[in-house]
């Protein structure tokens, strides 16, 4: 294989990006994120299916976004997790769903 | 720019991938042993797995100019057949000092079972009789925070593991913290929907000012993106980070905690 320049293997000292337009970058995005969100509690709420235990716990991790503190995306993947401590006896299947359902 | 892609089943991608990569600045690809998307029949299923990602697919991606290594153990997802798994890591030992070959990995947890950290265990003890470097799986979605606590708990009672020759991948705002502050590597893997945009791991890597972490496709045969990397290399000069420290996370992290394994050269 032909050898290509490579970097160096110097271990770079860590310097802050450069300030840019946060809110011209993702706005949009997240705008469009909310609208689906949105429209899928309204979709699932028409089809009589919001008693599903994903669809509580997307309610819940809404209360998440409430608060003032920086921290949201760690509060809103916690509230979607096992808080449970111990392994359990037996894998029973090998898939996850995105929400915890409970004891 | 150049790259580094630490985590990619290759095995899973077509050979149009690999050009593509290549293309985008991709100098080595590192493949992970894992789950082939239904459960093996036998160890010597793994075996012909085994030869595949040590001797095929370094061939495949040299056609590319790419170097390709990789990391050997059963997954988690098929570790409750306790048999199985303790033949398939007695495989294990005779094709670690071949070249391309890492060290142990990705071994982890999937649904948090007591056979599942068994076999974690036993596949840390090869990784220490063999001083060979460690890369972590940890589990998906809400499994993921109890799975790493129980992960970090497990490598913590080796005396005989540095923290620093181990990285644990999938890391998301929840779990990295965690792994970074017990001095652990930590990996980031860019998904489409279940684990981290690239919007998100930008945020992350700021937050712990780019240590001792690095990003990964983890491409394979499920909904995944091989040119993940480079997509958030493009992002991160948007969000005003010098190409100083673009190249940092996208080429130095990586290269750094691989060459402890003294098979990676860049």
């Amino acid at each position: 294989m032909p050898v290509r320049p490579v970097m160096s293997d110097m271990t770079t000292k860590w310097e802050p990006p450069q300030t840019v337009n946060l809110v011209d970058l993702g706005f949009m995005d997240a705008r469009s994120k909310l609208i689906d969100l949105a429209a899928f509690l309204d979709r699932v709420e028409r089809a009589g299916q919001q008693g599903d235990f994903r669809v509580q716990a997307l309610r819940r991790a809404i209360n998440c976004l409430e608060t003032d503190k920086p921290g949201r995306a760690r509060e809103v993947l916690l509230s979607f997790s096992d808080p449970s401590t111990e392994p359990i006896p037996q894998a029973l299947t090998q898939g996850a769903v995105g929400a915890w359902k409970g004891e | 720019m150049q790259y580094i892609e630490p985590h990619g089943h290759m095995v899973s991608r077509v050979t149009d991938d690999y050009e593509r990569m290549a293309i985008a600045g991709c100098e080595a690809i590192c493949e992970p042993a894992f789950w082939a998307g239904f459960d093996r029949a036998s160890a010597q299923g793994f075996y012909d797995y085994f030869r595949q990602i040590t001797e095929y697919e370094p061939k495949r991606a040299a056609r590319f100019g790419i170097r390709h290594y990789c990391w050997l153990c059963i997954n988690p997802k098929e570790a409750e057949d306790m048999q199985l798994a303790e033949e398939v890591m007695d495989l294990i030992p005779q094709f670690l000092d071949r070249p391309g070959v890492l060290g142990i990995g990705e071994i982890g947890l999937n649904k948090n079972s007591r056979n599942e950290l068994r076999i974690f265990e036993k596949h840390v003890q090869i990784a220490q009789d063999h001083g060979q470097l460690i890369l972590v799986h940890t589990p998906h979605l809400e499994d993921k925070l109890k799975g790493t606590r129980l992960i970090v708990d497990a490598l913590k009672n080796f005396s005989g593991i540095d923290p620093s020759r181990v990285i644990i991948d999938h890391v998301e705002e929840h779990t990295i913290d965690h792994v970074l502050d017990q001095g652990f590597w930590a990996g980031i893997t860019l998904y489409p929907e279940s684990k981290a945009t690239p919007a998100r791991a930008i945020d992350m890597f700021e937050s712990r000012q780019g240590e001792r972490i690095w990003m990964n496709s983890a491409c394979d045969w499920g909904v995944s993106d091989p040119l993940a990397v480079p997509k958030t290399m493009q992002s991160m000069r948007l969000r005003g980070w010098s190409d100083e420290m673009v190249r940092k996370v996208a080429w130095e992290n990586p290269a750094t905690f691989m060459r402890q394994s003294g098979k990676f050269p860049l």
